[in-house]
């Protein structure tokens, strides 16, 4: 039992927090969000060349650092801290795990595009009738000749205006709920039939929904076993959502930070408003909260590879979940007035927070899930 | 970053487990498990096995009679004690006096007080609280005045008095914060005292407290002659050895292994109890309440983790250890709630133990006896050690620069 980071984490961290405080101010933020393009493509040739973060969690034979959960941990912290919408999540994270978790052509293919920062790959899994039930498909993949047809409505594609790729779950059998005959596929985003409706999310990124319309893909988009990707599937959901629990430390250490710094500054009745008991003890309910998000984050981060995943995912993103919560509208709060205006980066890490609340799940759905997979 | 125990923590696990396994007091047996009060001679038996085999005092400097465990060894020993339901240590002793006596203590002191604590052969209590002095301790009153007595030698002279005093009621020996100087700051005018209880102008006398239980008492000091060489530290740097003593005792105080046993006997009771012709594990609101503690527990498990892996490294235990008191004592008490949340009807009825001699079974399921009591007596671990509001300020003002 070791709690330690290896040094090559701990350059890891270092090299990312310092190219971020570097250039990723929350002004130049601001600009890439205002560009309407949803991120900036020269903020990605840094993470790829400059980097070489976008290979943190693949294996040296294709080229990354041969790291793993604990590398994704890291750097999703620190572009938390930083407010980074470019698309480590699903490229690195969800897609990339997808494909090291499965091998084959398509990965000896894809990991190495991605490694280079030429692949961005959106994550296309949700479905207006399904919330956060993975398996609950309309979207089909028939078999047409060699290949499949796509049909189907997939939600809030976070990337998906400038992906090249998309990661797709659909129906090769089964009905709309069940585990059996779902399928994963790996597409190019220029496929025809592919249709998007393009749109800014409150979070600073771009996202689109996303319609197949007799989208036709060859059977090599096919990742896994036709049919059977239902664990692949709800593996590498709990790889990301482990990810966003470590962004979210990211995101409400700042918020906490920020508030800290602000309540000894602002000054009412006479003094600053840190000196006042009532506001010391919400700063300190705010720091306990953030405190044991990171801890549960580890616990779910190291036991991604057990067979106690599943809870240990859904027990740490039940706490984020609330812990992000209150972080962030107590970090308005105190605030005050100024917390609600647009202008302060305090108000825009409360969106990011507040959107990682129910991404892959809220907290009622975790800690259902938690029940089903830890109490009888 | 490992979770895993490598295979000397395995081979070490497993040498605890057969030794408690082996050694436990076979009386001592499903004391925990019904919340039965302890007795002294049931707190020592456990005390003096484990003194013993060498293993009383884990977190000890080795050259005091620490067993030189590395952190992980003594996660594994409190994790397999509280499976096993081991009985807790009476910390005054082993947590609280010694190793303020083994940092600030003459080499006098510490031969002659040391051995005797990890012997378990002097039981310790702890003279700090008083009437008008809880959470602002700083604020005590009782005073020790010094004088050279008719044989030439210093002693304090040492009235007031003490509350909330645990289990003094056994104890050979005792603890106090004095107040030494009237004249100066609070803090800067309070010593360390030493104090045999069977010195004559001390009086015990029992408070008892929501569960009936006679666990605390009133320590009344009447012309109690001390000897000089009882101060530990300078004279009037007592405060120095308090504040030290209680960082020392709020990292044990979270309670992890322990609580993670309280939550399985709330699910055995879940199970057991019916609910809409149902076993109540099944009420979602109920099982709802399970899976948040489960959660907040893993939280602050690995947050001790954490600390644990911070004080190996070097950290000395810090002002964070105030969070373990805060989370792990709330965490207790919502165990205790869920238990008499779960006991539904027979909470109420009023149990007054199966003493000897007794032939009519108390009323209702055994899980339920003591659930009502323990829940009253559990309030007292938000308010001692530093109430949770207190923890709060520290935090505050250590931490976070406030």
């Amino acid at each position: 039992m070791d709690f330690n980071t290896t040094d090559e984490q701990s350059m890891l961290r270092d090299t990312v927090a310092r190219y971020l405080a570097d250039t990723y101010s929350f002004d130049n933020r601001m600009k890439t969000v205002h560009s309407g393009k949803g991120w900036n493509p020269a903020v990605w040739k840094a993470f790829a060349e400059e980097l070489g973060i976008l290979g943190a969690p693949f294996s040296e034979a294709h080229g990354g650092l041969g790291g793993g959960a604990v590398e994704n941990m890291i750097v999703m912290e620190e572009i938390g801290r930083a407010l980074v919408i470019e698309p480590y999540l699903p490229t690195v994270v969800i897609a990339g795990g997808a494909l090291k978790a499965t091998g084959g052509a398509l990965a000896e293919a894809v990991i190495p595009e991605i490694i280079a920062g030429n692949a961005i790959i959106a994550f296309a899994y949700a479905e207006p009738q399904g919330r956060y039930n993975l398996a609950d498909l309309r979207t089909t993949a028939k078999r047409d000749g060699a290949g499949y047809v796509l049909n189907g409505h997939k939600s809030v594609v976070y990337s998906a205006p400038y992906a090249t790729h998309m990661l797709v779950t659909a129906r090769t059998g089964g009905s709309q709920r069940e585990a059996a005959g779902v399928s994963l596929f790996l597409i190019p985003a220029n496929t025809k039939g592919v249709v998007r409706r393009d749109y800014p999310t409150v979070d600073g990124s771009a996202a689109s929904e996303v319609y197949f319309e007799n989208a036709s893909i060859g059977a090599d988009c096919l990742i896994g076993a036709e049919g059977e990707s239902f664990p692949l599937l709800e593996q590498i959901v709990d790889e990301a959502t482990a990810a966003v629990c470590a962004e979210a430390c990211g995101v409400t250490r700042v918020l906490h930070a920020t508030t800290l710094d602000y309540a000894k500054q602002r000054k009412q009745f006479g003094k600053a408003i840190g000196e006042f008991q009532v506001i010391q003890h919400r700063l300190v309910d705010m720091f306990m909260e953030v405190e044991q998000a990171v801890s549960i984050t580890l616990m779910a981060t190291l036991k991604l590879d057990t067979a106690e995943r599943g809870q240990a995912v859904s027990a740490a993103k039940a706490k984020v979940g609330k812990a992000a919560k209150f972080v962030g509208q107590n970090a308005v709060q105190i605030h005050g007035g100024i917390g609600i205006s647009n202008e302060l980066a305090v108000g825009h890490y409360f969106k990011r927070s507040t959107m990682i609340e129910s991404q892959f799940g809220s907290v009622d759905h975790h800690l259902r899930r938690y029940e089903k997979l830890a109490i009888d | 970053m490992d979770l895993n125990f490598s295979a000397e923590d395995i081979a070490f696990r497993d040498e605890v487990r057969a030794f408690i396994r082996d050694s436990y007091p076979a009386h001592l047996n499903g004391k925990i498990d019904e919340g039965e009060e302890l007795s002294k001679e049931d707190f020592l038996s456990w005390h003096k096995v484990l003194a013993a085999k060498g293993w009383i005092a884990p977190a000890w400097p080795t050259e005091y009679g620490g067993t030189g465990w590395t952190s992980v060894q003594r996660y594994i020993w409190s994790e397999e004690t509280a499976r096993a339901d081991a009985i807790r240590l009476m910390p005054f002793g082993l947590s609280m006096v010694g190793p303020v006596i083994y940092t600030f203590g003459t080499p006098e002191q510490k031969a002659k007080f040391l051995p005797r604590i990890l012997s378990g052969d002097d039981w310790w209590c702890q003279g700090y609280s008083e009437p008008g002095a809880g959470s602002d301790l700083a604020n005590l009153r009782t005073k020790a005045e010094r004088f050279t007595g008719e044989d030439g030698k210093e002693y304090y002279r040492v009235n007031g008095q003490k509350t909330w005093t645990t289990l003094a009621q056994h104890a050979d020996w005792g603890f106090f914060l004095v107040r030494t100087d009237p004249t100066v700051k609070a803090q800067e005018g309070i010593s360390f005292l030493l104090i045999d209880m069977k010195t004559p102008g001390i009086t015990v006398r029992p408070i008892i407290t929501l569960g009936g239980e006679h666990e605390v008492n009133e320590v009344w000091l009447e012309d109690v002659i001390v000897p000089v060489e009882n101060r530990v530290f300078h004279e009037n740097k007592g405060w120095t050895c308090a504040k030290f003593l209680l960082a020392h005792e709020r990292t044990g105080i979270a309670g992890v292994a322990a609580s993670k046993r309280g939550v399985e006997r709330i699910k055995n009771i879940a199970r057991a109890e019916l609910d809409e012709g149902e076993m109540l594990l099944a009420n979602p609101f109920f099982k709802r309440k399970i899976a948040e503690l489960e959660v907040d527990l893993s939280a602050l498990e690995f947050t001790e983790l954490r600390t644990l892996a911070g004080e190996s490294s070097g950290k000395g235990p810090g002002p964070e250890s105030s969070l373990l008191k805060i989370k792990g004592t709330e965490i207790q008490q919502r165990i205790t709630e869920l238990a008499l949340e779960a006991a539904g009807h027979y909470g109420a009825p009023y149990y007054r133990g199966f003493g000897e001699g007794d032939n009519e079974h108390p009323i209702g399921p055994d899980y339920t006896h003591r659930t009502a009591p323990t829940y009253f007596n559990v309030r007292k671990t938000s308010i001692y050690g530093g109430s949770n509001e207190i923890q709060r300020n520290i935090i505050a003002k250590m931490v976070l620069g406030l």
